[in-house]
C-alpha cells in the first residue's frame, strides 16, 4: 500500500511517514500542494492523506486535482480544525468517516488505511 | 395582618421588587415609585376639582338658603306692616270722618254718639266704645259700657301730644292729627288701645277729641294668619319693648321683650341673634309708621334648615361614595397598568440576559475552537514523536530492554490523549452553540452534557443515573440551547448535594405523543416554599457571596419556553428537588416563541 502524506507541518508529516514505514506502509510525505502534484504525476499512490487547511490551496480542492490524474485513489481528511463549515464540506466529499481531528492515533489511522485498501481490493 | 393573608396571592410582583439602582440590567423605572406617583397625580387631578366644586357648592348653597330665609322673613314682615298698618289706618279715617261728618253738637248728643257707634260696630266689628272730649281735655260725651263721662283728660300724655301738636299746626285746618295708644288692660283688665284724632272747627274756636277704643283681638287675629313656618312667630312690641300681642316664646302682653328693642328704620330689617333660650333665631322687624307699634316676626333657624341639614348630608354620604369608588378604580388601573409594564420590563431583562448569555456562549465557542485548533497542531507533532520513540522501543530490539523510558512515553502517550479529548469537547461545545434547529436525541445531549460533569460528579460523590429509553423518539429542537438547558439544570443539582447524593435523569414520552417530559431529580437541600415561586425571577438567588448571579434558572426557563416547551419545580426543604422539563417532539409546532421579545 502506498500512501500520500500532505500536511504544512513538516514535523508532523515527516514522523508520521516514518512511523508508517514501519508498520509496513509505503508513506512518501510533501508539504504543500505543488509539492503533492508533483509527487502524483511522478508516482501512483492508494491513499492520500490531506489537511484540510494548506497554506496556499484547501484540501479538498487539492482532492479534486490528485483526483483528475490518479482518479482511482482514495482520501482521507485530517483537520485540527473542527469547524462546522470543515466538517460538512469533507462529510460531503468523501463521507463522515474519512475525517478525523488531529492528534491521531496511529492504531485508528492504519486501521482506516487497511479498510480503504480491503474496499478498494473488493471491488477490484 | 392575619386578614390580609388571603390577599397575598394578588399583590403584584413589582411591589416585591427589590432596589437595584445601577448594573446593566437596571429596571427602566422604579416601580413602587412610579406607583406611588401615578396614583397620587391621578387622585389629585380628579379629586381636587370634585372637592373643590363640592366645597363651592357647599358655600354657595349655604349662602343662598341664608338669604332666602332673610328674604322671605323681610317680605313677610313686610306684609304683616302693611296689612297691620292698613288696619289701623282704616279705624283713623272712620274716626275722622265721623268728625267732619258730624258738628261738635251732633258729637255731643248722647243718642246719636251711640247710633255712631253702634254703625262703627256693624261695618267695622271690634269697636269698644266712642268718647268726645273738648278743649279743655274734659269728656264731654260717652257712648259705651261705662261710666266715665266728665272725666279730665288734660294731664295725660296722649291728649298733650295731640294737643301741642294742633298748636304747631293750628292754621291747618284740614290737617288730620291721630294718635295710636300703646295696648294696654286699663279698668277693664282686657287689652286694647285707643284711637284718638283731633278735630280743628273749619270756620276757627276751640278744637275737640274723638276718642274710640278697641279690642285688641283683630290685631291678634292678623298676626296669628301670617304663615311663619316652624316654631316662628310674629307679635308686637312697643317702642319701649314692652310685649303688646301674646308670644309663645318671648312673654305674655305687657312684659319686657328679652332680646332688646331693634333701632330705629323705616324700612323692614333683618337680623341674626342667638335668644334668651340660646337658639339662634332670625328676627324681621318693621316699624308701624305713626304708631308706637314695632312688628318682630322671629322665626328659628334650626327649624329651617333642617330640610338642607338632610340634603346636605346626603351630598356628603354620595361624596364619600365616588371617592372611594375613583381611589378603588385609580388604584386597580394604575396597579393593573404598572404591572403590566413590570412584566414587560421583566421580560426586556429576561431577553437581554438571554441576548447577552448567547452572545458571551459564542464567543466562548469562537475562543474554544480558536484555542482547540492551535493547540491540536503541535498536539498532533507530539503524539507523533512519542509514537515514534514508541514504535523505535517496539520495533528496534536495541532499545526494547528499557522498560522504564517505554513507561514515559507511554505516559506522554496518553496525556496527549487527554489533551486530545479536551480539545475535541471544546471543538464539539463550539460548533453546538452555532447550531439551530436539528435532529437530536435526548440521551445524546443529556450524555454529551454529564461528561463534562463525571469529574465534578466523582469530586462531590455523587451518583448519576440517566433513564432515557430509547424507544423516545428524536427531537427536533436546538441543541445548543438543549444542552444549555441540562448543564444549567445539573450544575443547579449539583450545587444543592454539597455533601453527596443522587442525581436522576428520567425521560418519557407524553400520553398524547407529542412531547418529552424529562424529570431531573437530586437528594439535595431543597428549596423553601417562599423561594419557589420567584425562583425563576432573574437575579433571585440564594448563593449570594458565592458568585451566584441569579440568571440560571431565569435564563433557563426563557429557553425552555422558547424551545416551545414548560419548566415546573417541586422543592422539599432536605429531601430534594425535582425539576419537570417538558419538551415538544418538534419545534415546527411552535413557529412564534411565546416568549416575546421586547428588546431591540
Amino acid at each position: 500500500m502506498r500512501v500520500l502524506l500532505v500536511d504544512d507541518e513538516e514535523e508532523l508529516v515527516a514522523t508520521l511517514a516514518e512511523r508508517l514505514e514501519m508498520r509496513g506502509i509505503t508513506a512518501c510525505w510533501v508539504t504543500n500542494h505543488r509539492a503533492a502534484l508533483e509527487a502524483v504525476d511522478r508516482e501512483r499512490f492508494d491513499i492520500a492523506l490531506l489537511d484540510v487547511r494548506l497554506p496556499e490551496m484547501n484540501g479538498l480542492d487539492l482532492k479534486r486535482l490528485i483526483e483528475a490524474k490518479q482518479p482511482t485513489m482514495k482520501f482521507i481528511f485530517l483537520t485540527g480544525h473542527g469547524s462546522e463549515e470543515d466538517f460538512n464540506a469533507c462529510s460531503a466529499e468523501s463521507g463522515r468517516e474519512y475525517y478525523l481531528i488531529k492528534p491521531v492515533q496511529i492504531d485508528v489511522l492504519t486501521a482506516k488505511l487497511h479498510e480503504i485498501c480491503a474496499e478498494q481490493g473488493d471491488r477490484q | 395582618m392575619a386578614m390580609l393573608e388571603p390577599f397575598k396571592h394578588y399583590k403584584p410582583s413589582f411591589l416585591n421588587q427589590a432596589d437595584q439602582s445601577s448594573g446593566m440590567y437596571k429596571p427602566l423605572y422604579n416601580f413602587k415609585r412610579l406607583w406611588k406617583q401615578s396614583i397620587a397625580v391621578t387622585l389629585a387631578v380628579v379629586l381636587l376639582p370634585l372637592f373643590t366644586l363640592a366645597a363651592v357648592d357647599y358655600v354657595i348653597s349655604k349662602r343662598a338658603l341664608d338669604s332666602e330665609l332673610v328674604l322671605r322673613t323681610a317680605r313677610q314682615a313686610s306684609n304683616a306692616r302693611r296689612t297691620l298698618s292698613a288696619y289701623l289706618e282704616e279705624r283713623k279715617f272712620a274716626l275722622y270722618f265721623l268728625t267732619l261728618d258730624n258738628t261738635f253738637d251732633q258729637l255731643a248728643d248722647e243718642k246719636r254718639l251711640g247710633q255712631l257707634l253702634e254703625h262703627l260696630r256693624g261695618g267695622l266689628g271690634d269697636w269698644h266704645d266712642l268718647g268726645l272730649i273738648d278743649h279743655t281735655g274734659t269728656q264731654v260725651n260717652y257712648a259705651g259700657p261705662y261710666n266715665i263721662k266728665g272725666i279730665n283728660y288734660s294731664e295725660q300724655e296722649w291728649y298733650k301730644k295731640l294737643h301741642y301738636k294742633d298748636m304747631e299746626t293750628y292754621n291747618h285746618a284740614v290737617a288730620m292729627h291721630s294718635d295710636v295708644s300703646d295696648i294696654f288692660l286699663g279698668f277693664r283688665m282686657t287689652p286694647h288701645f285707643v284711637i284718638s284724632v283731633l278735630h280743628n272747627k273749619p270756620e276757627g274756636g276751640e278744637h275737640y277729641l274723638l276718642r274710640a277704643s278697641l279690642d285688641v283681638e283683630r290685631l291678634n287675629t292678623i298676626l296669628s294668619h301670617l304663615e311663619v313656618g316652624g316654631d316662628g312667630e310674629a307679635f308686637l312690641v312697643n317702642r319701649e319693648g314692652i310685649i303688646q300681642t301674646p308670644s309663645r316664646h318671648y312673654g305674655n302682653i305687657m312684659q319686657t321683650f328679652p332680646l332688646g328693642v331693634p333701632p330705629f328704620s323705616e324700612h323692614t330689617e333683618t337680623f341674626e341673634q342667638v335668644d334668651h333660650l340660646g337658639r339662634r333665631v332670625i328676627v324681621g322687624y318693621a316699624y308701624i309708621i305713626d304708631t308706637p307699634y314695632i312688628l318682630l316676626i322671629v322665626k328659628h333657624k334650626n327649624d329651617l334648615v333642617q330640610t338642607w341639614k338632610s340634603t346636605d348630608s346626603q351630598l356628603l354620604v354620595f361624596l364619600a361614595v365616588s371617592v372611594l369608588a375613583i381611589v378603588a378604580v385609580v388604584v386597580g388601573i394604575c396597579t393593573y397598568l404598572v404591572n403590566n409594564i413590570y412584566q414587560s420590563d421583566q421580560k426586556r431583562l429576561a431577553s437581554l440576559h438571554q441576548a447577552e448569555y448567547a452572545n458571551k456562549m459564542a464567543s466562548i465557542g469562537r475562543l474554544s475552537a480558536g484555542v482547540a485548533h492551535e493547540i491540536n497542531n503541535p498536539l498532533a507533532i507530539i503524539n507523533e514523536k512519542a509514537g515514534l520513540i514508541k514504535d523505535l522501543f517496539t520495533f528496534r530490539q536495541e532499545y526494547a530492554g528499557d522498560k522504564r523510558l517505554l513507561g514515559l512515553v507511554d505516559s506522554i502517550i496518553h496525556s496527549v490523549e487527554r489533551c486530545a479529548t479536551i480539545t475535541r469537547q471544546l471543538l464539539n461545545f463550539a460548533r453546538n452553540i452555532q447550531v439551530t434547529v436539528q435532529q437530536v436525541h435526548l440521551s445524546k445531549v443529556v450524555g454529551d452534557v454529564l461528561e463534562f460533569q463525571a469529574r465534578e460528579a466523582a469530586h462531590q460523590n455523587i451518583t448519576v443515573s440517566v433513564d432515557i429509553p430509547d424507544t423516545i423518539p428524536e427531537l427536533f429542537s436546538d441543541r445548543g440551547k438543549l444542552q444549555q438547558v441540562f448543564i444549567n439544570l445539573i450544575n443547579n443539582a449539583f450545587a444543592a448535594m454539597k455533601g453527596g447524593g443522587q442525581l436522576a435523569i428520567q425521560s418519557r414520552l407524553s400520553d398524547d405523543g407529542t412531547r418529552i417530559i424529562t424529570t431531573i431529580s437530586d437528594t439535595g437541600c431543597g428549596i423553601p416554599p417562599e423561594n419557589l415561586e420567584k425562583i425563576f425571577e432573574p437575579f433571585f438567588t440564594t448563593k449570594s457571596g458565592s458568585g451566584g448571579t441569579g440568571l440560571g434558572l431565569s435564563i433557563t426557563y426563557g429557553l425552555v419556553t422558547e424551545l416551545g416547551g414548560s419548566i415546573s419545580i417541586e422543592s422539599v426543604v432536605d429531601q430534594g428537588t425535582t425539576i419537570t422539563v417538558t419538551l415538544p417532539l418538534s419545534l415546527q409546532t411552535y413557529p412564534e416563541p411565546p416568549h416575546a421579545r421586547t428588546a431591540g
